[in-house]
């Protein structure tokens, strides 16, 4: 046994908040984690590269925002992460950990596409509906599955909905192999490239993918919708009471098990609907990348903006414009262009680990001051 | 099947396991500590990028001897996944992030630097084409002596040392954690940490050192992969990941016992490298026979969930912050 010690201060102690801080300040806390995060990736790129910070931003918002086509392609990319954060936000809002986004976006992108080869006669404006249908039925089938478990015996939904993402990534190489055009090519290839049937139309231009506007629409409907459902329902409050404390629901009345698999299913299906934006809106082909990570990234969105919906199109917004801006860096010097990842990765650490300063206090010994 | 290929299959399985093996057994040390660490995909990355980094740069200032390399390389992942699972440690422990969104951050991030550096290494040192690093390579690689004495003798001694050296951490691992009082304290922490603090065990010192320890080894999985299992070069294709991805699915067919996952990393390995013996598979449904290792872990899990026997329980605190305040 250790020998008892006289009690002493600790050099330094940290403290909850006693109240919470100001808006003001708690997102000043949060903006200067980003910038520091910002400083220290810049010297990171300048040690690999040599380059000038001052040149290697410019570059960044030239690839990023640069022309016409490239600032399409960034609100595109940022609205297909914004309509998976969004799906995810009220499953983790409950405390439902489902990290099976990546697999819910490859279901919803397989039906899509099915409906793209295999319906194809039907009219323009009915083939998209059924292809909206269809990619919300599986991702939410991919989302019942880990919900029922959870809810009957209890199941761990974080190892479930892993296991559930590795399956879906294999079906999609059964479906690429299957689908395969032209054969021995092991890619899907460019679907319906000559009808285009199935593909988002632009909305305010012509020429080949000329403008995304119909991405914007569908994902900001899912966003509105989706920030009512959680603000204004009765199912957005149980989410909610859930969250906090799931005994403290139980004793109010509210069906856990019911809640938790109707919210896993519904954020499963607004994932498969990621799906088919990905694939109809974008790519109009599928492969086992159409997720891509974002499955995880959209994670991170949802929780650093702690499920606000305005936050979360400024970080979508954000982590593509980062994302874009290192591969232009990457390109224009040739690196590799996984320097985007690198550079995600620290600005996330600073913002998560900014959060501690925004929740706690820490004293020094001998000082009655507290530091934030 | 003739013997030949018997034998070609058990072995590639024993390689292919050896990876998952390391990083399974690193996931059980810190899962035992009450933290989930969704990070191991990006440590084994830091790990393997570790080894590989000091192994070029000694090899490209004219090193030539294969065990210098190869203890350069090795103590280079030891610090690198130790960096990682230092970053995750003190943004769970002492910031208390979220561990889920913490390693999720972690897998991005290692990822990110070891492709990066994977790819561009050689074009940055000023070189042409793929890394390469054939001389440390061998020293992973070397046989023993008895390597060649029929069947048996393939079997048993036809491997790189660290396929026995990952043994070696499991059967160690499972005597600390069953027989040592700081093993027993560790998994106190893990059940309970308020308990555990309460009997005066430091969750915090328990925490970080599980954590670090953990990711050494798990970051041993990666530096296994590129020495020995694609024999000292790089590729860019994100195979680290599935593979860590895998491991953390074996700590769950393994039942968090470091001794099951001996066998759990070679049936793995086996599955995963039967579709190349299995005459008559088309290329889609080869695709289906590849979801299996999936498959069967998640039977697993919903098995463990249904029997609910207590010694194959997840640890109770497992992805629980703990706030001595809190309570």
């Amino acid at each position: 046994m250790r020998k008892p010690t006289a009690a002493h201060e600790p050099l330094i102690r940290m403290a909850k908040r006693g109240e919470a801080l100001p808006a003001w300040q708690s997102w000043g806390i949060r903006i200067l984690a980003f910038l520091l995060s910002l400083v220290v990736s810049g010297i990171v790129i300048v040690a690999i590269s040599g380059l000038n910070p001052t040149t290697v931003f410019a570059t960044m918002a030239q690839g990023a925002i640069g022309t016409n086509k490239r600032m399409w392609v960034t609100i595109r990319d940022a609205m297909t992460l914004l309509c998976i954060a969004v799906g995810l936000a009220p499953a983790f809002k409950m405390r439902f950990w489902n990290i099976g986004a990546e697999g819910q976006i490859l279901v919803g992108a397989i039906a899509s596409a099915a409906c793209m080869i295999y319906l194809n006669t039907l009219p323009p404006v009915l083939l998209i509906l059924v292809m909206i249908v269809s990619s919300l039925i599986a991702g939410g089938i991919w989302g019942l599955f880990p919900g029922l478990f959870k809810a009957r015996w209890n199941t761990n939904e974080t190892l479930f909905t892993l296991m559930m993402n590795y399956i879906a990534i294999q079906l999609t190489s059964f479906f690429v192999a299957k689908w395969e055009n032209p054969f021995g090519s092991n890619s899907v290839g460019i679907i319906n490239s000559q009808t285009k049937a199935g593909w988002l139309p632009n909305l305010l231009s012509s020429g080949y993918n000329g403008d995304y506007g119909w991405n914007v629409i569908i994902v900001l409907i899912v966003t509105v919708v989706m920030y009512l459902y959680m603000t204004k329902s009765k199912h957005g409050y149980e989410i909610a009471v859930i969250g906090d404390s799931e005994n403290t629901a139980r004793y109010a009345g509210i069906r856990v098990n019911r809640a938790y698999v109707r919210t896993i299913v519904l954020s499963g299906a607004i994932c498969g609907l990621a799906g088919f934006v990905a694939v109809s809106g974008a790519s109009h082909s599928i492969s086992t990348d159409t997720a891509g990570g974002r499955g995880f990234t959209a994670i991170i969105v949802a929780w650093l903006a702690q499920f606000n919906s305005v936050v979360m199109v400024i970080f979508s917004f954000l982590l593509v414009f980062l994302q874009k801006g290192a591969q232009a860096i990457a390109s224009s010097y040739n690196l590799n262009q996984e320097v985007s990842e690198m550079i995600t990765g620290i600005i996330l650490f600073f913002l998560l680990g900014s959060e501690f300063f925004v929740n706690y206090t820490v004293h020094f010994r001998g000082k009655k001051v507290s530091k934030a | 099947m003739t013997q030949v290929q018997l034998l070609t299959l058990v072995n590639s399985a024993i390689a292919f396991g050896t990876v998952i093996m390391l990083g399974a057994l690193g996931e059980i040390l810190i899962e035992k500590a009450g933290n989930l660490n969704l990070g191991i995909p990006g440590i084994m990355f830091l790990g393997a990028i570790g080894g590989l980094i000091a192994a070029f740069f000694y090899e490209v200032g004219g090193g030539t001897s294969p065990l210098v390399g190869l203890a350069l390389s090795f103590l280079c992942s030891l610090l690198f996944s130790a960096l990682g699972g230092l970053i995750y440690a003190f943004l769970t422990i002492s910031l208390r992030a979220n561990q889920n969104v913490t390693g999720l951050t972690l897998t991005i991030f290692g990822g990110g630097v070891a492709e990066f550096f994977g790819a561009s290494l050689n074009t940055l040192a000023g070189g042409v084409g793929q890394i390469s690093v054939p001389i440390t390579s061998s020293a992973y690689i070397a046989y023993t002596s008895l390597g060649y004495r029929g069947i048996l003798g393939k079997l048993l001694f036809g491997h790189g040392f660290m396929a026995y050296l990952a043994i070696v951490i499991a059967v160690a691992m499972r005597y600390f954690l069953n027989r040592t009082r700081s093993g027993l304290n560790l998994r106190a922490v893990g059940e309970n940490p308020a308990t555990a603090d309460a009997a005066g065990i430091s969750v915090t010192r328990y925490k970080y050192t599980a954590i670090i320890c953990g990711s050494m080894i798990a970051g041993l999985g990666g530096l296994f992969y590129t020495m020995d299992y694609i024999k000292g070069t790089w590729a860019n294709d994100g195979t680290i990941e599935g593979l860590g991805w895998l491991a953390v699915a074996l700590v769950i067919f393994a039942t968090w016992k470091p001794v099951s996952a001996i066998w759990g990393a070679y049936l793995f390995g086996f599955v995963y490298w039967a579709y190349l013996y299995i005459p008559g598979l088309s290329r889609s449904t080869l695709e289906l026979f590849k979801m299996l290792p999936y498959v069967i872990t998640l039977v697993v899990l919903i098995i463990i969930s249904l029997r609910k026997k207590r010694e194959n329980q997840p640890p109770a605190g497992l992805g629980l912050p703990y706030f001595r305040e809190d309570r």
